[in-house]
């Protein structure tokens, strides 16, 4: 039993969620249905987040693998899980006076936030193509149901209902590609794949070869990049706000942990084929995201084209498949976790009597009414934009630094047309919120939401200063894959 | 210890009346900023004793400053005579004008962002003299020049004062350029920028060239002369002389601090200090001995005819600048130097004494306007004429005199040891010595004698200015009196090695100081000639018979004209520069920046909206456009590895 139970030392974070989830599901079940229970067991959640997350850190750097290698364990995925479950943490703990304000408090929403966060650590682990899908599908069936979580909302039925639906699809071509790598290389084990898919034959056989473009095309419907993106603004307008802050945070980590997993793990050698697709990607997701965001008025649609378009940059790191372009993926990942949080604590916050505000008018003359809430804003903006000396500008740095170590000039000139871009509509909402006549005064900013403005603002400008273990870590789980 | 003292203290006064002298208010600020420096100029002479006589040299390192690739730059004093001597110039002089300006300025409302200012001149000044690699002096030259702009300026809502501060500026750029062309160079061919290196490998490099557009040229001659374009923006020689005289608009202290006796003989402290690179360039020192004999020349002749009584002075100093760049250019380094010394003093102790006879006059600087002056001011007179005596260079030939004879008349006696051809430095120096001493005398005798040609008001109301200016008109006219006699022999005399030590380079066949000293008896004579010349001139012209000036102006009006207009080089530039580059600027503004950049800048913008609304429009809110869009993607992408021939590369 002992022997059993340290042998399982690997999986322990998403064993703990798991059972986690189903305690904390008879807790709620069996308590009156009031908003203080609700919000106990939501942070009963964030505890059991965070002692998975301490399980996280203290899991030995040493590579370890279970279930005949169909899951991994290594410095790559405990970097990435730790940015997984910050993220569902940080956006569960955004939720509690949302939901209160808008009356749907519900124990649930923890408990699903969970059961997703177990999907997406195991997508981080996964080393199989069926262990990829079962964490993928564990994440977007409770992903689907949080975005339809407001029932009565019309709106949020909708963005539930369209993301089932585009996901089902996703998923439907994810698995076709799956069949086709698995019918050409008799292996769905990425170690075993690896050691098939390479040299001539493979590059020539067009089977394997489109069976890749599919995979991929399920992942990137996940991230959504370009052209896999539509049902992204629609489903972040639609879903409450915490959700969307979720959305914009954890499950883009985890994919786009898994896609690095799975083009580095079973197919380092079509390389020169996957870096291809991703280089389309990433192009049409900076381009699009920086084009499609100006004309938007509802901030949460803006903020789901800003994401496409950070997806896009990330996807620029990725591009060159070399150790310096996976460190800065990895480091923008956790850039980009801590400024779009910071974004979303402060758009969850934004509530007059009547309701909630999402259009960018509406906050007009913000700098009059709630002067450190708008600077706090203007520097996360700014930082998304990518204006030195705040973070968003090294992680931008860094990926497009590796773009051009690797004589990717197009890449990289590209990306830094669209952050100028870009820059346009970050600048346009700091320009409404210092410039524009003030409107009427703002609910104040709950507790919880506005320490994690102040925390996000913080990292965000000290950022330079103590980048050293963020980038420093980063390193160490590049180095987990060989190039 | 002491060192940094002398040079970060003015940096102190500096910061504290610039950030604080709101908080602190002006009187504080004046005295902060003025009593720092004169510490530090008690200090400096300090120095200039341990160093000059007691043989002291020191290397104070105060950082590392930049590390980049062969690049090794660190920030360190470098005390040597050469230093000191400048260390007691600049805050010697500095803080006498400090003192001056508690009284000049006392008027003004802004007074202590005028002591922050000069402080921080006073600061990269010391910085240039004390610098010990290239980049510091040129930092150190940047920061004076900074200072300089900032404070001929001082006076922002005065256009003129504006446009002679941009002027100033400017024209330093051209010099500047040069410079750093020759620090680039430099560092191009020795790969450091440290003096020291650069002076031991530096003869390695003797008669090496290299190809430029087909010419064999030679790199050293190159060199030095870039660098010595520096010097002549800086030091206000012939071509990059224009914006001196321009620099008067600014306050009267300054003139005599920065356009009189620091910032333009930083110049003359480069070439001396970089000695050992000029003395392996002959030809090059004989391009500096010409433009220095052709400025000398030229802006005595300009000097004739002056009215402003600062503009006078002004073309003076260009014309002394001139003898300094002279004996420089012939090996008499320290001749040079001890002129700079001498001239320090009795060229601020004109200019104070000028904004003596300014002040009491209520701000009027024409001569025309002034005259019979002499009995009401009587102790400005008095310092006025110490400095002329000084200027002209009165003396007993062979025995003593006032300090410029000392100075001056040892460059004119080493011009003529030098023997350039047909003598042309040496007698366009004496021709430029019997001018100095016209428009010299012609200043003193439009000023202070005669008939009084200033309104009635004016007159009557004329004072003598307060100690707190009167004071250091004394301790320069002290300096302007006995600065020859004490130090020539130390400076030039038979002591000379001794004092110098190894902080100026003569090379092996420059015996130009033992050379002087055995010139024909009546080449010391000549200069005193000329001086006497001039006085009898400008005596007979302006005393004994005054018609006489506006009937010879109108007997030679053209070159009168053209004497007044300065030779008309403010013109010629206009002409030559500054209209070319309106023209060019309003070219590239109108077509190059409205037409083509804003155009493309415009277009993008557009471009970008027509794209967002595309992009807007894709967005229909139906899931199977969606869906629809999923798969056009896949298939684009199918289709592409397909036409790839199965992704084979």
């Amino acid at each position: 039993m002992t022997s059993f139970l340290t042998g399982l030392g690997p999986i322990y974070p998403e064993i703990i969620i798991a059972i986690g989830a189903m305690a904390l599901l008879m807790y709620g079940v069996f308590r009156p249905e009031t908003d203080a229970n609700a919000e106990a067991t939501g942070w009963l959640g964030v505890l059991v987040l965070a002692t998975a997350a301490m399980t996280v850190a203290l899991d030995p750097p040493a590579p370890a693998s279970l279930f005949e290698g169909a899951f991994v364990s290594d410095r790559f995925t405990d970097f990435a899980k730790l940015l997984v479950i910050a993220g569902s943490a940080f956006a569960l703990m955004l939720s509690f006076d949302y939901f209160r304000r808008v009356k749907s408090l519900k124990f649930e929403y923890p408990v699903l936030v969970l059961l997703a966060t177990v999907g997406m650590l195991i997508m981080v682990s996964a080393n199989d193509l069926i262990t990829l899908y079962l964490g993928l599908e564990l994440q977007s069936l409770a992903l689907y149901v949080l975005a339809a979580f407001r029932r009565d909302n019309v709106k949020s039925s909708e963005a539930g209902l369209k993301y089932f639906v585009l996901g089902a699809l996703s998923s439907g071509m994810l698995l076709y590609g799956a069949s086709l790598i698995y019918g050409y290389t008799g292996s769905t084990n990425f170690t075993a794949i690896a050691a098939v898919a390479q040299g001539k034959a493979a590059a020539e056989s067009l089977g394997l070869i489109i069976g890749l473009v599919f995979l991929l095309v399920g992942i990137a419907f996940k991230i959504s990049a370009v052209p896999f993106h539509m049902w992204t603004p629609d489903v972040y307008e639609g879903a409450p706000t915490p959700v969307t802050a979720l959305f914009a945070a954890a499950p883009k980590i985890a994919a786009l942990a898994l896609l690095v997993r799975t083009m580095h793990g079973a197919f380092p050698g079509l390389g020169p084929q996957w870096q291809q697709v991703i280089t389309l990607l990433a192009i049409a997701s900076m381009l699009l995201g920086a084009v499609a965001a100006i004309g938007q008025t509802n901030i949460k649609r803006l903020m789901a084209y800003s994401s496409i378009g950070h997806v896009g940059y990330a996807l620029v790191g990725l591009a060159p498949n070399s150790p310096e372009g996976m460190q800065s993926v990895l480091i923008y990942l956790a850039i980009y976790l801590v400024m779009t949080l910071g974004v979303f604590a402060v758009i969850v916050s934004l509530h007059r009597k009547e309701g909630q505000v999402v259009e960018i008018a509406d906050l007009a003359g913000l700098s009059k009414t709630n002067l450190p809430l708008a600077f706090a804003l203007f520097i996360l903006l700014f930082s998304l934009a990518g204006i030195p000396p705040l973070a968003g500008f090294f992680a931008k740095f860094y990926v497009f630094a590796a773009a051009i170590k690797a004589g990717l000039y197009p890449l990289a000139i590209i990306g830094v047309l669209s952050s100028v871009i870009g820059a346009y509509y970050y600048l346009r909402v700091v320009k409404v919120m210092f410039f524009d006549e003030a409107k009427d005064k703002l609910l104040p900013v709950p507790r919880v939401p506005g320490m994690i403005v102040v925390a996000a603002s913080v990292f965000v400008i000290f950022f330079a200063v103590f980048a050293g273990p963020v980038v420093d870590a980063a390193a160490a789980a590049a180095k987990v894959f060989k190039f | 210890m002491i060192y940094l003292a002398i040079v970060f203290l003015p940096l102190a006064g500096a910061l504290i009346a610039g950030f604080f002298g709101r908080l602190i208010g002006p009187r504080p600020a004046e005295i902060v900023t003025t009593g720092f420096l004169i510490v530090a100029a008690v200090l400096s002479w300090v120095v200039f004793v341990r160093v000059g006589f007691g043989h002291e040299t020191a290397r104070v390192p105060v950082m590392r400053w930049i590390t980049s690739g062969d690049l090794d730059v660190s920030w360190v004093l470098r005390i040597d005579t050469l230093t000191a001597v400048m260390l007691v110039v600049v805050t010697t002089v500095s803080s006498l004008v400090h003192l001056y300006s508690i009284g000049y300025m006392h008027e003004d409302e802004h007074r202590q962002r005028f002591f922050s200012y000069l402080s921080l001149f006073t600061f990269a000044m010391l910085m240039l003299v004390t610098s010990d690699n290239l980049l510091q002096m040129f930092f150190g030259w940047e920061g004076v020049g900074l200072a300089s702009y900032l404070l001929i300026g001082f006076w922002y809502k005065k256009p003129e004062a504006n446009a002679a501060a941009i002027k100033a500026f400017v024209v330093n750029r051209v010099g500047d350029f040069g410079f750093a062309l020759g620090i680039f160079g430099l560092f191009f061919v020795f790969k450091t920028i440290n003096l020291d290196p650069l002076f031991t490998a530096a003869p390695s490099a003797v008669g090496k060239t290299f190809n430029f557009v087909g010419y064999e040229v030679d790199i050293l001659t190159t060199l030095a002369l870039l660098l010595f374009m520096g010097a002549m923006g800086k030091s206000a020689q012939f071509l990059l002389h224009t914006w001196l005289p321009d620099a008067m608009e600014g306050p009267t202290p300054v003139s005599a601090l920065i356009h009189a006796a620091t910032m333009v003989t930083a110049g003359v402290f480069m070439v001396a200090r970089l000695s050992p690179i000029f003395e392996l360039a002959p030809t090059a020192l004989q391009f500096v001995t010409f433009i220095g004999a052709l400025t000398a020349f030229f802006a005595a002749t300009v000097g004739l005819v002056q009215n402003d009584i600062k503009r006078v002075i002004a073309y003076s100093t260009c014309s002394q600048l001139g003898y300094m760049f002279v004996a420089c250019g012939i090996g008499a380094y320290t001749a040079g130097i001890f002129h700079l010394f001498t001239h320090a003093f009795f060229k601020a102790l004109l200019f104070l004494g000028a904004g003596s006879v300014i002040h009491a006059m209520h701000h009027e600087q024409d001569m025309r306007n002034m005259g019979g002056l002499a009995p009401k001011i009587r102790i400005t007179y008095a310092m006025m004429l110490i400095g002329t005596l000084a200027l002209t260079g009165v003396g007993i030939p062979h025995v003593a005199g006032f300090a410029g004879f000392h100075s001056k008349d040892a460059i004119i006696e080493a011009a003529y040891a030098a023997h350039t051809p047909n003598n042309y430095a040496f007698w366009t120096l004496v021709a430029a010595a019997l001018m100095t001493s016209f428009y010299s005398w012609r200043l003193i005798f439009m000023t202070f004698h005669g008939k009084s040609r200033a309104e009635p008001e004016v007159i009557k109301h004329a004072h003598e200015s307060p100690p707190v200016m009167l004071i250091p008109l004394g301790v320069l006219a002290v300096g302007a009196v006995l600065a020859g006699i004490v130090f020539s022999r130390y400076f030039i005399g038979h002591d000379y090695q001794a004092f110098w030590g190894k902080s100026i380079f003569e090379g092996p066949n420059n015996h130009i100081l033992h050379d002087m000293h055995n010139v024909p008896g009546w080449v010391g004579w000549a200069p005193f000639a000329a001086m006497a010349t001039g006085f009898v001139i400008a005596y007979v012209y302006y005393i004994a018979a005054p018609w006489l000036p506006a009937a010879t102006a109108r007997a030679f009006r053209p070159l009168y004209l053209f004497l007044l207009n300065k030779w008309y080089f403010d013109e010629l530039y206009n002409w030559l520069f500054v209209k070319p580059a309106f023209w060019l600027g309003r070219f590239l503004w109108k077509k190059g920046d409205g037409a083509v950049i804003d155009a493309t800048i415009d277009g993008t913008a557009a471009g970008v909206g027509w794209m967002t609304g595309k992009a807007m429009r894709l967005q229909t809110g139906y899931v199977y456009h969606y869906a629809f869009a999923m798969m056009l993607g896949v298939a684009a992408l199918v289709t592409y590895f397909m036409f790839q021939g199965g992704g084979v590369q």
